[in-house]
C-alpha cells in the first residue's frame, strides 16, 4: 500500500526523523492559513499523489509571499499531474502539502527495501540525492552504497557511520545522521514497510540533516496489525476497477488491451496475458480469480472486464485442480447469462471433470467459443477480438 | 529415487484442523501412499484427539518424537504461520512445506535469519507444495494430473504448474519431483537450490523451470546450469506482458526499478544454454524435442 508524502512524513516524525515544518492542506484557503501559521518568508506548495516525479510536472513551486502561496496553491489543487509514474492520463491532485522553505547545502538520497537475494533489509545510500536514483544507479553504480542490516540486531552505529561519510555528510553532522539513518530503519521495521525513500534527504546550510522528501510503502499482507496505517490508504489514487475487485478478493490490474482474461492462479494469469500477446492480441486485464473461485465470484468478475468500454472479447483460462471444471463451467454459465454478454467469449478448460465442464458449455445455448488449449484459446480470442 | 520426498518419507501437518488444513490432509492422505505417510497433526490446544484417525500433538516436538515424522506441512494462519516454520525448525525437522499464502515479509526475513545454522530445509511459503508422483504428495496440488516418471519440474506458481505438468502428460512425459517453491519475495528453496538436487538424482532426465517477473532467482539458477548442469533444462518466464511497478498476484511478482523483467530473465536463461520459450502452452513440447 502507499501513502502521501504528508503522511509518510507525520510516521517518520513519530520515530524521531527530522523534517521540515509543514502543514497537509484540502482546499486553497488552507493553504494560505497553513503558510501565516508556519511563518517565515519562504514557502514550499507541495502537490500531493502516489506517483513519483512531481516536482518535473509542475507540481511542486516556491512562493514567496502569502499572496503568491494562494495563486501558487489554486493552480496546483485540482490541476492533472503528469509524470513519468501516472501514464499519460495523470493523476488529480486533491492535498497539498505546505512547508517551510529549507536552506539546502546538499542533497543526498537515502532508501530501504528488502532484498530479495540476500533477504535482509538493504540500506541505500548516494551523495547524488535529488535525482532519478534508477538513472544514478544505471550511470554511475560506484555513486550507491549499500550496507546489509541484521534483522536481530538492526542498523550499527558503525555501518550508519561509514554511510554518512560515503555519501559526504560533513563530520560534524555524523552522529546526527547516525541517528536519522537508525530512526529510519525504526520507522520501516516497527511499520512492515516494504520501502522508504528519502530524496533528497538535505543538509542545511548550518550543516543539520532533513528529511526534504519522503515516501513510505507498505506490505499489503502485514496491513492486519497496523489499522493505523491501513487507514491512511488513499482511494482517489487507486483505479476504481482495482477497488472494486478487492472487494471480491480478486486480483485484478487493467491494463491497455481489449481481451479480458478471466484466469485461475496468478502465474497462469500473467502466461495467459503473454499468450495473446504472442498471438497479436493484447490483453485488457490481469485477473486472478483464486484458486477458490466460486459462480459467484465468477459473475462479479465478469461484471468487473465488461465495464471496460475497449473490452472486444474475454478470455476464460481455467486449469481445474481441487477445483473442478463442471463446477467452474456452471459457474461462467451463470455468469454470461446474469451479465447479458455482449462479447465473444472463449472459454479453455483443463483439469478434473473437463469433459464435463466442456459438456456445460456446449449445451447452455450460449455462443462460448470452445479452445481446447491455450495457444488455440489465444489464437480464438485474438481473432474474436478482431471480427467485433 | 526422486528429490527431497518419497514414500517413505513420514508427515506431520501443522494447522491440521483448520478448513483447508483438513481438506487437503485428507487428499494427500488419499494419494498413493498417502496413508502410511500421513502419521500426525500439531495443535497445542488438542493434544490427544485426532483428525480422522491422525494423532494430535501439542507441538512438533512431541509430534516429531512420537510419529517418526521428519517432514511438516503448514496450513497455519499469515498471522502465525512464521512461528509455526520457527517452531519444525528448532524440532529438527528435515524439512518443511509452508503453504500459507500472506504471511508478512517481516515475519519471513526473521524466520530465514534464525534457520541459518539449522538444517531444515524450507519450500514456500505461498507454495502449492512437493509432490512425488505415484508415492506421496504434500500440498494442494491435482494429485491425478501427475504420473511417475523421469522429468523434474521447479515454478513460482500453482496452476501454471498444472499446466506445464498436463503438457509434459500429454507428450508422455512423466515426472520425478514437482515443486511449487512459492510467489513470495522472502522464501525458503529457490530455483537454484532445487536445480541442484535435480542434477543430483538419477531419477531425473530433464528438468522444466518455470519461472515469473520479480527478483532475479531465475538469473542466478540460469548461471549455476551454465557451469554445472548435466541434464537438458528447458524454461518459461510468465509476465512478459507485466506492467512495472504493478504486483502482479504473487507478492513477488512486480518488476521494481527496472530489475526483474520476464524479458531480461529469458536473455540470460538462453545465455546459459537454458532452452526457453516465449509461449506457454509450448513447455511440454519444447522439453519432448530435447530428448533423445
Amino acid at each position: 500500500m502507499k501513502i502521501h508524502e504528508y503522511q509518510a512524513k507525520e510516521i517518520l516524525r513519530e520515530f524521531g526523523v527530522a523534517t521540515p515544518r509543514g502543514i497537509a492542506c484540502f482546499s486553497v484557503d488552507q493553504a494560505v492559513a497553513a503558510a501565516s501559521k508556519l511563518g517565515g518568508s519562504v514557502w514550499v506548495v507541495k502537490a500531493q499523489i502516489h506517483a513519483g516525479g512531481r516536482g518535473k510536472g509542475g507540481g511542486v513551486k516556491v512562493a514567496s509571499s502569502l499572496a503568491e502561496v494562494r495563486q501558487l496553491a489554486a493552480k496546483i489543487l485540482g490541476m492533472t499531474l503528469v509524470t513519468h509514474q501516472t501514464g499519460a492520463h495523470g493523476q488529480v491532485v486533491r492535498r497539498l502539502l505546505l512547508e517551510q522553505g529549507a536552506d539546502i547545502k546538499k542533497e543526498l538520497y537515502i532508501g530501504m527495501v528488502v532484498d530479495r537475494g540476500s533477504q535482509r533489509v538493504c540500506l541505500m545510500a548516494s551523495s547524488e540525492g535529488g535525482m532519478d536514483i534508477e538513472q544514478v544507479a544505471f550511470s554511475t553504480p560506484e555513486k550507491i552504497h549499500k550496507v546489509l542490516i541484521d534483522p536481530l540486531a538492526g542498523l550499527i552505529d558503525q555501518d550508519a557511520d561509514d554511510i554518512a561519510r560515503k555519501i559526504g555528510v560533513a563530520e560534524s553532522a555524523v552522529i546526527e545522521t547516525r541517528a536519522l539513518l537508525k530512526n529510519l530503519y525504526r520507522a520501516f521495521d516497527n511499520t512492515d514497510a516494504s520501502l522508504v525513500e528519502i530524496n533528497p534527504l538535505i543538509l542545511t546550510a548550518d550543516d543539520h540533516v532533513l528529511a526534504l522528501d519522503a515516501k513510505m510503502n507498505f506490505d499489503d499482507n502485514a496491513l492486519f496489525r497496523h489499522p493505523e496505517i491501513a487507514a491512511l490508504r488513499d482511494l482517489d489514487e487507486e483505479d476504481p476497477a482495482e477497488i472494486e475487485a478487492s472487494k471480491y478478493d480478486l486480483s485484478y490490474i487493467s491494463l491497455d488491451g481489449n481481451i479480458g482474461c478471466l484466469v485461475n492462479g496468478a502465474g497462469l494469469a500473467m502466461a495467459t496475458m503473454d499468450i495473446i500477446k504472442l498471438y497479436g492480441g493484447s490483453p485488457a486485464n490481469f485477473l486472478d480469480v483464486g484458486g477458490g473461485a466460486t459462480a459467484e465470484k465468477v459473475a462479479e468478475a465478469f461484471k468487473l472486464m465488461l465495464r471496460n468500454p475497449k473490452l472486444q472479447a474475454i478470455l476464460v483460462n481455467i486449469f481445474g485442480g481441487i477445483m473442478k471444471c463442471d463446477v467452474i463451467a456452471e459457474g461462467v454459465v451463470a455468469a454470461a447469462r446474469e451479465v447479458q454478454l455482449s462479447v465473444p467469449l472463449v472459454v479453455r478448460l483443463e483439469g478434473t471433470n473437463v469433459d464435463l465442464g466442456k459438456k456445460i458449455l456446449a449445451e447452455s445455448g450460449l455462443p462460448i467459443i470452445s479452445a481446447s488449449n491455450m495457444a488455440d484459446a489465444a489464437e480464438k480470442a485474438v481473432t474474436a477480438a478482431r471480427g467485433v | 529415487m526422486a528429490i527431497l520426498i518419497d514414500k517413505n518419507t513420514r508427515v506431520m501437518t501443522q494447522g491440521i484442523t483448520g478448513k483447508t488444513g483438513q481438506f487437503h490432509t485428507r487428499m494427500c492422505r488419499d494419494y498413493a501412499n498417502g496413508r502410511n505417510c500421513f502419521v500426525a497433526g500439531v495443535n497445542p490446544k488438542k493434544p490427544g484427539e485426532d483428525f480422522e484417525g491422525i494423532p494430535i500433538y501439542a507441538t512438533v516436538k512431541e509430534a516429531k518424537q512420537a510419529s517418526g515424522a521428519t517432514v511438516s506441512v503448514i496450513y497455519v494462519p499469515p498471522p502465525f504461520a512464521a512461528a509455526a516454520i520457527d517452531e519444525a525448525v528448532e524440532a529438527g525437522l528435515d524439512l518443511v512445506i509452508c503453504i500459507t499464502e500472506g504471511i508478512p515479509v517481516r515475519d519471513m526475513l526473521r524466520t530465514r535469519y534464525k534457520m541459518q545454522g539449522w538444517k531444515t530445509r524450507l519450500i514456500g511459503p505461498n507454495c502449492p507444495g512437493i509432490i512425488t508422483p505415484d508415492e506421496i504428495k504434500i500440498g494442494i496440488m491435482p494429485g491425478h494430473i501427475h504420473k511417475k516418471g523421469r522429468i523434474g519440474v521447479v515454478s513460482r506458481s500453482g496452476t501454471l504448474t498444472y499446466e506445464a505438468v498436463a503438457q509434459l502428460m500429454e507428450q508422455g512425459l512423466g515426472q520425478s519431483t514437482c515443486i511449487g517453491i512459492g510467489g513470495d519475495p522472502v522464501n525458503g528453496l529457490k530455483h537454484l537450490d532445487v536445480m541442484q538436487l535435480f542434477n543430483n538424482d538419477d531419477a531425473t532426465d530433464a528438468v522444466v523451470m518455470v519461472g515469473e517477473i520479480g527478483g532475479s532467482d531465475e538469473e542466478d539458477c540460469a548461471r549455476w546450469v551454465r557451469d554445472n548442469m548435466q541434464k537438458p533444462v528447458v524454461g518459461f518466464i510468465a509476465g512478459v506482458t507485466a506492467p512495472a511497478g504493478k504486483r502482479m498476484g504473487h507478492a513477488g511478482a512486480i518488476i521494481s526499478g527496472g530489475k526483474g523483467t520476464a524479458q531480461e530473465k529469458l536473455a540470460v536463461m538462453e545465455e546459459c544454454g537454458i532452452k526457453v520459450t516465449r509461449n506457454p502452452a509450448e513447455m511440454g513440447k519444447l522439453l519432448k524435442s530435447m530428448l533423445r
